[in-house]
């Protein structure tokens, strides 16, 4: 069947963006003469270009974590995965925007290693400069997106010709599985490294090793809580006739684990610091404890108990209302996380979520939720030709 | 309790489960399949409810979770204070950190340990404890559905057997508890 952007998710998503760029210049106008706004406005810019971006990143690891372990159950959701991933191009172009920004300003006070003032006086940051720096930085950055694209590419173009080519679907389904496997080696890898550019070289002093998996955790659960509500939101539209309760209860089971395994992470980062209790480690915690008590710890609560004690029965998991409330409530939160992570170290302790941060986002968000719906347009909304389709249109648990 | 009860084998599961779709259509009680491996779908067919066995889960491990924090707080907080690389422990709070590990290990261990042993008892099936199933061939290739007629008032034992026999059976067998 084919998928029509209705009208009104049309106007939605224009609304969102509209009232996005007027929160946004309103917020720049009473920010006028402020000398953090530049700081400011780059800093949000690299908080939504990472969050959605990671959003379609997710996505695109959640398909090749699929065909890698060739599984059953996701054939008929197949092209609502592929509609977030297909936000990738769009994710990668605002982090290269964002990027090339940050680098033509020196840092613009977001990556004080890119200030070769700091570098010539700060002798821990010189210390790292054969890692940090702006040529290895940009040869990692694109390398990273070179090769997120063309899998993103190579898995897309397959899946259309799966499509149209009954007899080769056997074949295509096998090279996905191949390509997949490789996919999940190079973002094993890059997953973490990626993150300790774009996000952790903000506090330049500070290093966890952890950090890698506490962000990718965290992208991923964004990424189920997408692909969930979407799901919810075609079904009750009419558009997958075939999904059952049993893909809607497998879908929340990964939104309620994937939000254990972020907050498992978040814990486990955070205790080993507190145990140590090592000066240099310490003050990253040190500014989100006392500048930021009730956005830091009141978003790990949200993020942590809500899918706990909410999503834990059966039948919350395969109720669409109770996963639509905890899915958008802890879709903030894990934004929250990733502005917790940015700003102290930007801003400072005087950042707040005031109304150019929420204009950005939204308007981020209309334009993301805008592309995933033109996305799903594009192919239909069942792949036919997939080995496994037979099995999950059976799914049954 | 004296009672009839009706054994018919299949050597197919599928066959099995029209079976059990054509017999309970005609209002028959099917008391319980015995198979070597999971049919899936017959459990909403001869109407087995949802196992409680997650609720049981839950409660083991709260009850994990209480003995641990009890624990802890007794032995490392009132019995015996420990200054262990210099983190507070003059009260339960200020230490907290410190035990989540301790706490979250404990919650999965009774809960575990918990759910194993409801599940073995539950289904008579603790080691030792003789077989439940009325052929050893269910736990090979065959698979046998069995039928009471206490539970199926309406039916006489010839009704039943005449309406197993259309079903594709290959063997049947009739047994009379006392």
């Amino acid at each position: 069947m084919e998928f029509q952007v209705s009208n009104k998710a049309k106007m939605l998503t224009t609304v969102l963006m509209a009232v996005g760029i007027v929160f946004t210049l309103v917020g720049v106008v009473m920010a006028m003469g402020d000398h953090q706004l530049g700081t400011k406005i780059y800093s949000n810019m690299l908080v939504n270009s990472f969050f959605f971006f990671g959003i379609g990143l997710g996505a695109l690891f959640f398909l090749a974590l699929q065909y890698a372990t060739e599984t059953g159950w996701y054939a008929v959701i197949k092209r609502v995965i592929e509609a977030v991933a297909g936000f990738l191009p769009f994710g990668i172009g605002m982090m290269l925007v964002t990027l090339l920004t940050l680098s033509f300003t020196h840092g613009g006070h977001v990556y004080m290693w890119m200030d070769p003032d700091t570098v010539a006086h700060d002798s821990l940051v010189s210390g790292k400069s054969a890692y940090l720096n702006q040529a290895f930085f940009w040869i990692r950055t694109i390398a990273y997106m070179a090769i997120y694209f063309i899998f993103w590419r190579g898995f897309k173009n397959r899946s259309i010709q799966q499509d149209q080519n009954a007899d080769m679907a056997i074949d295509l389904h096998f090279k996905n599985y191949r390509k997949g496997a490789a996919f999940l080696v190079f973002f094993a890898y890059f997953s973490s490294t990626s993150s300790w550019d774009w996000i952790m070289s903000i506090d330049t002093h500070w290093f966890s090793t952890l950090f890698g998996w506490y962000t990718f955790a965290g992208t991923w659960c964004s990424t189920m809580i997408v692909l969930v509500t979407l799901t919810l939101y075609l079904k009750k539209k009419g558009y997958l006739p075939k999904v059952n309760e049993s893909h809607i209860h497998d879908l929340g089971k990964w939104t309620f684990a994937t939000s254990f395994l972020w907050s498992y992470l978040w814990f486990s980062q955070f205790m080993l610091i507190w145990y140590a209790n090592i000066p240099e480690e310490v003050t990253y915690y040190l500014t989100r404890r006392d500048n930021f008590t009730f956005l830091y710890f009141g978003m790990f609560f949200i993020n942590f108990a809500f899918p706990m004690l909410i999503l834990m029965s059966r039948d919350a998991k395969r109720h669409a209302g109770i996963l639509t409330f905890v899915g958008l409530i802890i879709f903030a939160g894990h934004w929250l996380d990733v502005w917790v992570m940015v700003m102290p170290g930007t801003i400072g302790p005087k950042a707040s979520v005031g109304l150019l941060d929420l204009g950005m986002a939204v308007l981020c968000l209309g334009f993301f939720v805008r592309v995933v719906l033109t996305n799903l347009t594009k192919a239909p909304l069942v792949a036919v030709n997939h080995p496994f389709l037979d099995e999950s249109l059976h799914h049954d648990i | 309790m004296a009672d009839t009860v009706i054994y018919a084998m299949y050597d197919d599961d599928d066959v099995l489960k029209d079976g059990a779709k054509k017999l309970v259509s005609k209002g028959v009680k099917v008391t319980e399949v015995f198979s070597p491996f999971p049919i899936h779908g017959i459990d909403p067919i001869i109407g087995v409810k949802n196992t409680r066995l997650g609720i049981m889960a839950f409660l083991y491990g709260l009850t994990g979770l209480m003995l641990a924090t009890i624990g802890m707080n007794y032995f490392m907080i009132q019995d015996w204070p420990m200054n262990i690389g210099g983190k507070p422990n003059g009260t339960y709070l200020q230490n907290f950190l410190a035990f989540v590990p301790i706490s979250f290990e404990f919650t999965v261990l009774c809960g575990a340990h918990g759910m194993a042993i409801t599940y073995l008892l539950r289904n008579k099936n603790l080691p030792g404890m003789p077989a439940q199933n009325p052929d050893p061939r269910t736990t090979d290739d065959k698979f046998v559905m069995e039928l009471r007629l206490s539970e199926n008032k309406n039916f006489s034992a010839e009704d039943l057997t005449a309406m197993v026999k259309e079903t594709g059976i290959v063997e049947l067998d009739q047994k009379e508890l006392k």
